[in-house]
């Protein structure tokens, strides 16, 4: 049986070895904050960290993990929404619907752990994530508060 | 729901009352769900009235009738009940009463649906009334207590204290005598002007479980003993299954039921959706496509070419004599035009949950219409309705398809051959993009007349395309006429035509293909804003006048209109000169009672690559309920209709919609994106909305922008499709 280390536990699962990460995480071990929006790795709702890179899990099988890899989550991320990124994203009101936000938030907390301070253009290179409420400038502007800490300057 | 181990639990983590409430339906009208035993735990409270439950910790729960689909209506309704109840909006919480509750109590929260940016205009009114009347039931089960009168009491933030002995007490406290006090009749609404709560750029009520993964949608549920099912129906639209080989994977892994839904679809359902896509992918189906193989995007566009020149058509604006007056006019400018089918693209796929007995079926979707959500359900049920019941979930996305009902009637069909047994459909994308309900197509011829001195003296727009009532809604075609797909060129009403021409017809040639058209953000502004404000801008062109004073010339009887436009114009700084290599292009629009006005900069390489840089956009809805939530709307339309303006677009070939996922069916990302500045300058005395109306602007102030940087005139949406190198 494949074990995961998810969340900072190790996991025993059960599934087919061609199962996507994203499914074995939402189906198997719950953690449902991860979205499924296209499956190809087009849309980024699906966005995980593995070992602190932000990886599209919808197209990562199974049978690819190593156990030693260490998966976060959203529901990871960081203890009572805490990280610079989701209080910047609380402060700005970015989210409308929501979905895609998990994999917005994993994919620009990895951004920022590689480049603290990224730039507008850094930033349009990372976060290609598909909003369809349109939700992209509080994105970067978050983004932007998040480098400083996650709390907007009055 | 059982903690899960893998989700930290923070001695700070709060729980989000919004989040569950409205997930977990609404438990303070004696609902009892499966699951969510924080929502259990929560003492029952009666209710004040059908809006306002105060619990006695004196947290104040606002009914929200309407969905929450990211628009912020939740928090926009909540704001309008809380200032008339005068309660701490820092204890404020919202929960959804129930389809099912509302036709038990003879729809006492009224209208459901949520579409056409109705949410809050349409309902502001009897909501005000619900809070205000909460308050004097309130403050009459105070004075009663004290045996004073009520007019001697006052209430600040949910304190009720009576002015001459000091007395005090919550709402709280005297919430379950309230709710036995006299209902009064109109209770006064306060003078928008005096507003405290409304009115106010107010944090969204929902936004904390969305940012660690708790917000549960309708593809999160999880029901015990749940199955899952994975859907395809026929590809070409009216089409039917002809057989399918069963055999060939009901032995594969965790499938318990393969079965045909309908006459045009068949389902696998397995202990987890993937396993049920899997097989549904290995299950050979063969289809009946019918007639309708014959149909593509050529056939559709040469149907429609011809209904330009058709000498029948349904009238919906009509002034003077165009045809005189386009024979007499000094010059005479023709173009023709056209709007592609689109798919909404919602993040979350259609779904639904049901548990079908032979003594009731319950739903769990997100839905933006939940009793045409208990009509349908109960229709494909075998039940009568009041035996169903539908649970709103939050919304992942909704724009106009979650309006439509097509996939309860599957899920419905699917639960009852698993009586007992909670089933999940889930459509995958692939289901999702070939099974939308498209926005329609439509192609417009327009002819104008100037006068020698460059006035606008005569127009024909001749719209020719499909009708959304048609394919939805016969039942409201006036004698065969579709008047929505007027939208923004009526005379008179939420999408008036803003323009002063003496002779003018604007017409439609109904031409419906096969495909299913559907409610789309901004319906048919979208296409008729971009017909009608890039063929002024041909105009102010012919006549050689700069497009804002070509159109000032036009507006003088409509002063709504032009006043947006001169706030969009001025702040663009309309007239002054742009930044090197930056071009600037203008539309305004009238739509769902608002009035807009857009002002767009892009520059166009020399090899084509178009940049938008900035929009400014200006948008008077009479009153505005939380501009910073109409700021985020205004946003997010632009994304949505510069989507549309720059790839957005859905093909036919062989009958059936050939864009299957996000890698063929393109849509705007982050780096696209351009500034979005906005005015909000509601004037009053009217109710416009806001989730929609600046779409409309959007594409044809970037199309008018991209004339003023390259001299081309692109007609045919997507913009992508556009050759705009220059030599």
């Amino acid at each position: 049986m494949p074990t995961l280390n998810v969340n900072g536990r190790d996991l025993e699962v059960q599934a087919d070895p061609d199962t996507p990460l994203l499914w074995v995480l939402r189906e198997q071990l719950g953690l449902t904050g991860t979205k499924y929006g296209c499956g190809i790795a087009q849309c980024g709702a699906c966005t995980v960290h593995i070992d602190g890179a932000a990886v599209r899990s919808c197209v990562m099988p199974l049978a690819a993990m190593k156990p030693a890899q260490k998966i976060t989550t959203i529901e990871g991320l960081s203890s009572g929404a805490s990280h610079p990124v989701q209080k910047a994203w609380l402060a700005l009101d970015v989210p409308q619907c929501g979905f895609c936000q998990s994999g917005m938030i994993m994919a620009a907390a990895a951004l920022l752990k590689e480049k603290p301070r990224p730039t507008d253009a850094e930033i349009d290179d990372a976060m290609t994530n598909i909003c369809r409420c349109g939700t992209y400038n509080r994105v970067r502007a978050a983004i932007h508060v998040a480098a400083d800490g996650g709390t907007p300057k009055a | 729901m059982a903690a899960n181990p893998l989700i930290p639990e923070a001695p700070a983590r709060r729980r989000f009352v919004v989040g569950s409430a409205a997930a977990f339906g609404g438990l303070s009208i004696g609902l009892s769900l499966p699951f969510g035993d924080d929502a259990q735990a929560q003492p029952a409270a009666p209710e004040v009235n059908a809006w306002v439950v105060v619990r006695p910790d004196d947290t104040v729960v606002v009914r929200i009738a309407r969905s929450e689909m990211g628009q912020g209506t939740l928090t926009g309704l909540a704001q309008l009940v809380a200032e008339e109840l005068d309660c701490d909006w820092a204890r404020v919480t919202t929960e959804y009463p129930t389809p099912g509750q509302n036709l038990a109590r003879n729809r006492v929260w009224r209208n459901m649906s949520t579409g056409g940016s109705r949410g809050i205009r349409e309902s502001q009114e009897y909501v005000r009334q619900g809070g205000a009347a909460a308050r004097t039931m309130l403050v009459q089960a105070a004075a009663r207590a004290w045996n004073v009168p009520a007019a001697e009491c006052r209430v600040e933030r949910g304190t009720i204290t009576h002015t001459a002995s000091g007395r005090s007490v919550t709402y709280g406290q005297v919430a379950a005598a309230a709710a036995t006090m006299p209902v009064p009749e109109n209770p006064p609404l306060r003078d928008p002007k005096d507003w405290k709560i409304a009115g106010k750029p107010l944090k969204r009520l929902d936004t904390a479980p969305k940012l660690d993964g708790s917000q549960i949608y309708g593809a999160d549920l999880k029901l015990p003993g749940m199955l899952n099912a994975a859907i395809r129906a026929c590809p070409v639209f009216g089409g039917k299954v002809a057989k399918f080989d069963a055999a060939k994977v009901d032995r594969m892994p965790g499938v318990r039921r393969v079965l045909q839904v309908g006459d045009d679809a068949v389902a696998v359902v397995a202990d987890t959706w993937w396993q049920a896509k899997v097989a549904l992918d290995a299950l050979p189906i063969d289809w009946d496509g019918g007639a309708n193989t014959k149909v593509s995007s050529e056939t559709i566009a040469a149907t429609l070419k011809a209904g330009l020149d058709a000498p029948e058509a349904y009238v919906g604006n009509r002034a003077g004599d165009v045809r005189a007056g386009l024979a007499g006019a000094a010059k005479r400018l023709e173009a023709v035009y056209g709007y592609p089918y689109q798919n909404h693209a919602t993040m979350e796929p259609m779904n639904a949950t049901v548990r079908w007995t032979p003594e009731r079926c319950e739903v769990w979707t997100p839905t933006q219409n939940g009793e045409a959500t208990l009509a349908a359900a109960a229709a494909a049920s075998g039940l009568p309705i009041a035996k169903c019941e539908v649970y709103k979930l939050h919304l992942g996305g909704g724009f106009g398809r979650r309006g439509h009902q097509d996939w309860i009637p599957q899920a419905v069909t699917i639960a009852r051959a698993l009586p007992g047994t909670p089933v999940k459909l889930m459509w995958s994308r692939e289901e999702d993009m070939t099974h939308g309900r498209y926005h329609p197509v439509t192609q417009a011829k327009l002819v104008g007349g100037l006068d020698a001195s460059g006035r606008l003296t005569a127009l024909h727009l001749r719209l020719s395309g499909q009708s959304i009532l048609a394919g939805v809604a016969p039942q409201n075609l006036q004698d065969g006429r579709d008047p929505v797909v007027f939208q923004g060129l009526s005379p008179s009403g939420d999408g008036a035509f803003g323009y002063d021409v003496p002779n003018l017809l604007v017409d439609h040639a109904m031409r419906n293909p096969h495909v299913p058209p559907g409610f789309w953000r901004g319906v048919n502004h979208n296409q008729n804003a971009i017909y009608l404000e890039c063929f002024m801008d041909e105009l102010a062109h012919a006549a050689g006048v700069d497009p804002l004073e070509f159109r000032r010339r036009h507006m003088q009887k409509h002063p709504k209109h032009l006043a947006v436009l001169n706030a969009a114009a001025e702040r663009a700084g309309w007239g002054k000169a742009a930044a090197p290599g930056v071009f600037r292009g203008l539309a305004q629009h009238m739509g769902f009672g608002s009035y807009t006005a857009a002002v767009a900069e892009v520059s166009v390489s020399k090899e084509g690559a178009l940049k938008i840089h900035r929009i400014v956009a200006a948008t008077d809805s009479g009153h505005a309920v939380n501009p910073q939530q109409i700021a985020a709307q205004v946003e997010g339309s632009f994304a949505y209709g510069l989507s549309a303006c720059l790839y957005g677009e859905c093909t036919v070939k062989d009958g059936r919609i050939e864009q299957e996922n996000f890698n063929t069916y393109e849509v705007l990302r982050l780096a696209d994106m351009p500034k979005v500045e906005t005015i909000v300058m509601p004037s009053g005395g009217f109710w416009g909305g806001v989730g929609e109306p600046t779409i409309a602007v959007a594409a044809p102030a970037v199309l008018n922008a991209v004339f003023a940087a390259t001299g081309r005139r692109v007609r045919q949406l997507p913009l992508r499709h556009a050759d705009l190198k220059r030599a």
